[in-house]
């Protein structure tokens, strides 16, 4: 076959040839980078992503994001702060907040606000964490805490953005998006970007728009599935009533045969792609009641993420995530909706905790059991922090300084990086920003994020833009 | 570091593509300028900020500038020229780039360099910034009879250069298919194709193209690009993306193409249609160009920052929309590549200063009444004017009802003081927030696992007044859909101690009133079911006075029953028994002060004063005001009719700075006024520049960008691509594969007066266009992306007409032409995540249900899936051109999306019913319907085949035929044979999922 026939499949992309980097061109020319001998037309509906080889060995081969929307307080989990206990309802020292953001405190009478849960070390490493993670807390050893994050925005839409594709203006592409298209999916069924959303009981819900889990400029074939709890899935994933799986089957087929018999008239490769996208599609309405099925669990797994599945809850979610990844899904991207705490952090942050706590530690746990912690990368955090001061019995937006946790692939166990100031108010030492963030993970996964890039409008984009280090003291 | 590029790659990029081959001459533009743009610019470029060794290859004079006996470029000298030098020596320290730069000239590249400065280093400025030249057609032989227009001309010079041979004229039915999709977005009937296969005169084709320009769904089509350009969405974008009303603006956009309206009138319109004098209606409505930006409710957002990012949005967005330019990216620094500055950048911001808007809030609309509303409206002002003049008038016999009222003053203020919370403790299934203002956000969920688990908030409160006598609670509900507030009971504590309070309350449904929650059962509850949307209060008369300091805190716990979201506020008063709600009140502390006057000592003013007060409950005036608040109710009710939509209306301008690095904390970049970027001229104008002024520079003849971009947008129209790159315009852009063509039609639109019918026409008009899009292995080989034209191209059509395809081949669509967005089936819960307030999609049970895909209410932040499978944008920034993927998910959508399920069983309808009786006549119609041309024997056996097996299917099974029948709201036809139906519905769904039924080849 022509390899320029492949490449001609390819015009999803940009039809610029300008527009294409020559490691994607490259990509489409060598038939390595597709499944199997023979270069079919479902060969080349799987992607294999743009960056082959790795720019250097990979400790992660996935990545799972528990994304904590609408800003858990560091102060009240990863972040103990003594000295603000010591000034609890004292003015906070002007020297700390002046000229910085500020979101619904502003114009208010700033007062310190001590931690309203206590910490405790934990495992062998000691790692101090918020007693009311007693679950985290018992894989300590396993997880790195970075208590140094910086982000730019303080505004939640804006700052969930930015978390997501390193980014304040709309229309980048998104983390998950980015892997998609760097290094592909391994899944023949399912989508290479899953999305899964929970809300809790305490705190009002964060909006989550679908921008989080868009492709952005990138072609929208990367972008985010969500699976649903209820309803179908994904969406449209289920048949119309009256359908049996046979039924489909045929309509499938027929839809196959004709587009088939139109390309031995128009020679299209676009054809090709179009008969394997409703193969896939048709697999992935098989593939889908299996995952979702959590029946062949055993007991003790159940017990070890406390769900029975199915009910849309984070701990159901968290299941379903490993059973995800464990199919070959590059990236796992898992909201947990109720972590805006203005009012009643003390109750809320234990209630939310509550809510997290135990699948998250079981996540661990049961990856670490199956010998897939080695290569999958957990993220655990949110878009900011929350302020030092009080707003009421509740704390406000905070990006000065704040705090997230990984775990697994190529990350150093029980271990604490970086520090807020002592009144957990601005990172002071080794700080990590977002796009320093960002670039450790593309690191972990084998990729240099100064070379996973995107031309689009003339410039090579990137999901650190212009910035990010790699992190290297957490590294294992 | 050099990429790994493989000799396959290279060949690749080495045909066609920018560098040039070795016999011919090296243009700077075309083969130079690309390679220092995205390789050297950065460093030496037109950002400051990073250039180094002052040095700017960007610039003629810095380019050949004597540097003390060296010189970057020294024409015709090769080895003199320090440039080349740089670039091949292998000396670390002198090597550029530098080693550890990350990109890097291939000797190849180099070569081009070096013979551009051998053949004597001609230079010229960027082509896009230039005013176009006015080529003339080149002459050709024309061997292939392919000319039929000077467009042909252009691109038969270019073939013939590029040894490519063109492809024949595409067969009548792809052509009229093509066409109706380009022009009107929707498939061409059977009975217009057989008119046009049927009618052999010359210009058959021609009248077809007229026929589809005058259609009116002409503007529809060209809606579709438009609206993704400007942004237009119905809801807000950011955090709440609450919906907006701004759909007239879209009706003014479908019809100013299909008036024709100039493109330079068109974009006037749009940027300034408020301030051409006498503004019509629909100039104001264009003006809602300036507020189709995301914009935010979310709280604690500061308007500070919104306002910048507002700024920028649409400098971003005006720089892509009519000058493809990225300005954008001058929002920190200096442009790299192009010649925008950061003070360019602010300055073009600055132009949008006087657009009034809310930072941080909701965006209020203008009401936008037709002619007929407006002199209704007048009517009702008049009558309005007429009734208040009368309660405005003083009489002598008001001074006497005066008078006497004055002599039984009932002075008052304020009594009650808003106690801010000191706790607020909710039990499971509530959630609050406290707001300000001492105002607590409650939302009340459904219980989800524990259905007897009572839901409660308690209220912690303290006053510093001594002996309260009674405490109010206010009772706010959210915007719809709030729920129910019901709540079984309301205790009040002291110590923990209950405190039986008296109730009285502003609202209560029927047998639900306040003292249900008093009663001490939870069986019986207080409701406001009839008043869901207005604030309510109860007031809470303690049985005595009592301290309630921060040490003797009183609780309040409301139980609650409905599920509700809204704010509630608790007041305390020291006022004296009783304190009911009403009757809590006393005249304003002004009136109040007068009335303690005595009446020679009052001022003119104070009379005034108080008689105005007085007039407000003067009881001889009760039937005048009864009359005033019954015309207020009818002009109330009136003005829903009236259609909303957010236009710019100007405001004294805000003061804009330069914001070092892009950062709005920083005030300490220099104020600057509108201008225009510095490169590109200077408005001549009095004071200070408008947006009228920018529009008309953006329209002026002389502006280089704006005609080659729409010019450019049309031809992607037309042949899927654009002769340069859509989205830039600028050094990084593309070196148009078709320059002198590009510059000929943007001369043309100018001298037509911004025609863009005409430019259309002449465009579809052309050989080129009318090629076949069949490609063989060779052509593909030689010109995979198709930039040389020698056929046409073939791709699926835009989300918005796979919909309208599928609706028109049904004989579902409803092709009515514009209104508010409607709303399509759209999977329950897809709008799960949005919140404040939390809202559900209910679809159109109507008509509306068949409207074309561009009406879809268009939510940004959860577009409606079937259209985001196909790539449509959520239009929160500017998007130029769409990707076009081909997906599983568009598989789904296809097969499984009630729409298209209902579509399939309205047009097995259509084809039992008008398909003829034997299987396979309805098969042909069938056929014929979806794709307009005949099926070959092979494709009617596929089918033929698959009716079969479905019928017997669905005769074993008749449910299934029934359920399967039954998606959508469309009634089944009586009398029709299920399986029967059924099967054809199978059939109807197979051909609607063909790659040919969404694709315009």
């Amino acid at each position: 076959m022509n390899p320029l026939n492949h490449l001609h499949r390819r015009t999803f992309l940009s039809t610029s040839s300008l527009g294409i980097g020559s490691a994607v061109l490259a990509s489409f020319l060598e038939p390595s980078k597709v499944r199997g001998d023979d270069v079919t037309a479902d060969a080349a509906e799987q992607w294999r992503g743009v960056v082959d080889p790795l720019h250097h060995a990979a400790k992660a081969k996935r990545v799972i994001h528990l994304c904590m929307a609408g800003g858990p307080s560091h102060l009240e989990t990863f972040d103990h702060k003594p000295k603000l206990a010591e000034m609890n309802g004292q003015p906070m020292p002007e020297s700390f907040t002046k000229g910085k953001p500020i979101a619904q405190l502003q114009g208010r009478q700033l007062k310190c606000m001590g931690p309203q849960h206590p910490f405790r070390q934990w495992g062998e490493s000691g790692q101090s964490i918020a007693e009311i993670f007693p679950e985290i807390g018992s894989v300590a050893d396993d997880i790195c805490i970075v208590n140094s994050l910086k982000t730019e925005a303080i505004n939640h839409d804006p700052a969930h953005t930015y978390m997501n594709t390193g980014s304040l203006i709309s229309g980048r592409p998104s983390m998950g998006s980015w892997l998609q298209y760097g290094l592909g999916s391994e899944s023949r069924d399912l989508p290479g970007f899953v999305v899964l959303t929970s809300i809790g009981r305490f705190g009002q819900s964060q909006p989550i728009a679908a921008r989080q889990w868009s492709a952005g400029f990138l072609p929208s074939r990367f972008q985010g599935v969500e699976f649903r709890s209820k309803g179908d899935p994904v969406l449209y994933v289920g048949n119309p009533p009256g359908v049996s799986r046979d039924s489909q089957k045929q309509v499938v087929d027929a839809v196959g045969r004709l587009n088939g018999l139109r390309n031995e008239v128009v020679d299209d490769p676009e054809i090709g792609t179009r008969i394997a996208a409703y193969e896939k599609a048709f697999r992935m309405q098989a593939a889908l009641p299996e995952l979702m099925n959590v029946a062949g669990e055993t007991k003790e797994t159940l017990e070890l993420y406390g769900t029975q599945g199915g009910d849309g809850s984070f701990a159901s979610n968290c299941l379903l995530s490993r059973r995800l990844l464990e199919r070959g899904v590059r990236f796992v991207q898992l909201y947990h909706r109720g972590w805006d705490h203005h009012g009643g952090v003390k109750r809320n942050t234990e209630g939310t905790a509550g809510e997290v706590d135990r699948a998250c530690a079981a996540l661990i746990k049961d990856l670490k059991q199956r010998d897939m912690l080695k290569d999958t990368l957990v993220v655990w955090g949110g878009e900011f922090g929350r302020t030092p001061m009080a707003q009421g019995n509740g704390r406000d937006h905070h990006i000065q300084g704040f705090s997230c946790w990984m775990a697994g692939g190529g990350i150093k166990g029980g271990v604490t990086h970086g520090a807020t100031d002592e009144l957990g108010y601005d990172a002071v030492e080794n700080v990590m920003h977002v796009n320093d963030l960002h670039a450790t993970i593309l690191h972990l996964l084998g990729i240099d994020h100064e070379r996973l890039t995107y031309r689009f409008q003339g410039r090579d984009f990137r999901l650190t833009d212009i910035a990010g280090e790699v992190v290297k003291p957490i590294l294992a | 570091m050099t990429r790994p590029c493989s000799p396959a790659v290279l060949a690749l990029l080495l045909l066609g593509s920018t560098v040039a081959r070795a016999d011919d001459r090296v243009d700077f533009n075309r083969d130079v300028r690309p390679l220092l743009s995205d390789t050297c610019f950065h460093c030496h470029g037109p950002d400051d900020k990073t250039r180094e060794a002052e040095l700017r290859l960007d610039e003629k004079e810095s380019l050949f500038a004597d540097r003390g006996g060296y010189a970057a470029v020294v024409p015709k000298k090769p080895e003199a020229s320090e440039i080349v030098k740089r670039l091949t020596t292998d000396d670390p320290e002198l090597q550029m780039p530098p080693a550890g730069f990350k990109k890097s000239l291939s000797p190849e590249q180099v070569d081009v360099v070096r013979r551009w400065i051998e053949q004597g280093a001609d230079w010229k400025g960027h082509w896009a910034y230039v005013p176009p030249s006015n080529p003339a057609p080149p002459t050709v032989q024309d061997a292939h009879g392919f000319v039929r227009s000077e467009i042909d001309r252009f691109v038969y010079a270019r073939l013939l250069e590029k040894g490519l041979v063109p492809s024949p004229e595409a067969d009548k039915v792809t052509l009229a298919r093509r066409l109706s999709f380009d022009l009107r977005g929707l498939p061409p009937t059977v009975e217009e194709v057989d008119a046009f296969l049927a009618d052999e005169s010359p210009d058959a084709y021609e009248k077809l193209v007229d026929r589809f320009l005058a259609s009116d769904h002409f503007g529809e089509r060209m809606a579709v690009d438009w609206l993704d350009l400007v942004r237009y969405a119905d809801s807000i974008g950011y955090h709440s993306d609450n919906p907006r009303d701004v759909w007239l603006y879209r009706d003014y956009v479908i019809r100013s193409f299909n008036e024709n309206k100039p493109f330079d009138e068109f974009t006037i319109e749009q940027l300034a249609g408020d301030l051409l004098p006498n503004a019509t209606r629909s100039q104001r409505i264009a003006s809602g160009y300036n507020r189709l930006l995301q914009t935010t409710q979310e709280g604690g957002a500061q308007a500070k920052e919104y306002t910048a990012k507002y700024t920028a949005d649409r400098v971003r967005n005006v720089s892509s929309v009519w000058l493809g330019s990225t300005m954008g990216c001058s929002e920190c620094h200096d442009h790299k590549f192009d010649p925008f500055t950061a003070a360019d950048f602010y300055a073009m911001g600055a132009f949008f200063a006087d657009v009034q808007e809310t930072p941080v809030g909701r965006q209020g609309p203008t009401m936008l009444p037709t002619t007929e509303q407006q002199a209704e409206l007048d009517r009702f002002d008049g009558e309005r004017r007429r009734l208040q003049t009368v309660l405005d008038t003083q009489t002598p016999e008001l001074d006497a009802e005066l008078a006497e009222w004055e002599s039984s003053p009932e002075a008052r203020f304020d009594p009650w003081t808003t106690t801010r919370p000191r706790e607020v403790v909710a039990s499971e299934g509530v959630s609050t927030e406290e707001l300000v203002d001492g105002f607590v956000g409650v939302e009340v969920r459904s219980p989800e696992a524990d259905e007897a688990a009572p839901r409660t908030t308690t209220f912690t409160v303290a006053s510093h007044l001594a002996g309260v006598t009674a405490l109010r609670l206010e009772v706010l509900p959210n915007d719809e859909p709030a729920g129910v507030f019901e709540v079984t009971e309301i205790s009040v504590q002291q110590g923990g101690k209950p405190v039986k309070p008296r109730a009285t309350a502003s609202h209560a449904d029927g047998g639900h009133d306040v003292g249900k929650a008093f009663d001490g059962n939870v069986g019986t509850s207080w409701s406001l079911k009839s008043n869901p949307a207005k604030p309510s209060e109860a007031v809470l008369e303690l049985p005595a006075p009592v301290a309630v300091s921060p040490d003797q805190p009183v609780t309040v716990t409301v139980k609650w029953a409905g599920d509700w979201s809204g704010r509630v506020r608790l007041a305390a008063t020291a006022q004296k028994k009783p304190v009911n709600v009403g009757n809590d009140g006393r005249p304003p502390i002004d009136v109040r002060t007068i009335v303690a006057t005595p009446p020679e000592a009052r001022t003119d003013a104070d009379r005034k004063r108080l008689a105005a007060y007085f007039r407000g409950f003067a009881p001889s005036l009760d039937p005048v005001r009864g009359e005033l608040a019954k015309v207020n109710k009818q002009k109330a009710d009136y003005v829903k009719t009236v259609p909303v939509s957010l236009v710019t209306t100007a405001v004294r301008p805000r003061t804009v700075r330069v914001l070092p690095r892009g950062n709005w904390l920083d005030d300490s970049g220099p104020v600057v006024d509108p201008a225009v970027p510095e490169f590109l001229g200077r408005l001549e104008v009095d004071g200070r520049a408008t947006r009228l002024d920018l529009a008309r520079w953006i329209v002026d003849e002389n502006n280089p960008l704006t005609a080659r971009v729409v010019v450019n947008r049309l031809w992607k129209q037309c042949f899927g691509r654009g002769l340069t790159a859509l989205e830039d315009f600028g050094s990084q852009g593309e070196w148009p594969t078709h320059p002198e063509l590009l510059d000929w039609l943007a001369v043309d639109l100018v001298r037509h007066d911004w025609d863009v019918k005409r430019t259309l026409k002449s465009i579809v008009m052309s050989g080129a266009y009318r090629q076949s899009s069949v490609a063989d292995d060779e052509l593909r080989s030689k010109d995979p992306y198709n930039k040389w034209l020698a056929r046409q191209s073939r791709y699926r059509v835009p989300a918005e007409l796979v919909r309208d395809n599928a609706l028109a081949v049904s004989g579902l669509l409803n092709p009515t032409i514009g209104g508010p967005s409607v709303k399509p089936y759209q999977p329950t819960g897809y709008w799960k995540h949005l919140n404040f307030p939390k809202r559900t999609w209910s679809h159109d049970a109507n008509e509306n249900q068949y409207r074309r895909g561009l009406y879809t209410f268009w939510q940004r932040s959860f577009l409606h899936p079937s259209l985001l499978a196909f790539d449509a944008p959520s239009r929160e920034e500017c998007v130029v051109q769409r990707p076009r993927s081909n997906n599983p998910l568009q598989a789904l959508v296809l097969l499984n999306d009630p729409t298209y399920v209902e579509a399939s069983r309205a047009f097995a309808e259509r084809i039992v019913d008008q398909g003829g009786e034997s299987d396979e006549s309805r098969l042909r119609f069938a056929f014929r319907t979806t794709l307009l041309r005949q099926p070959s024997d092979r494709e009617l056996s596929v089918l033929s085949d698959l009716l079969k097996e479905q019928l017997t299917t669905y005769q074993a099974d008749e449910a299934a035929a029934k359920a399967f029948l039954s998606v959508g709201q469309r009634p089944l036809p009586e009398n029709a044979n299920a399986a029967e139906l059924a099967a054809w519905t199978a059939v109807a769904r197979t051909l609607l999922n063909l790659h040919e039924t969404i694709t315009r080849s």
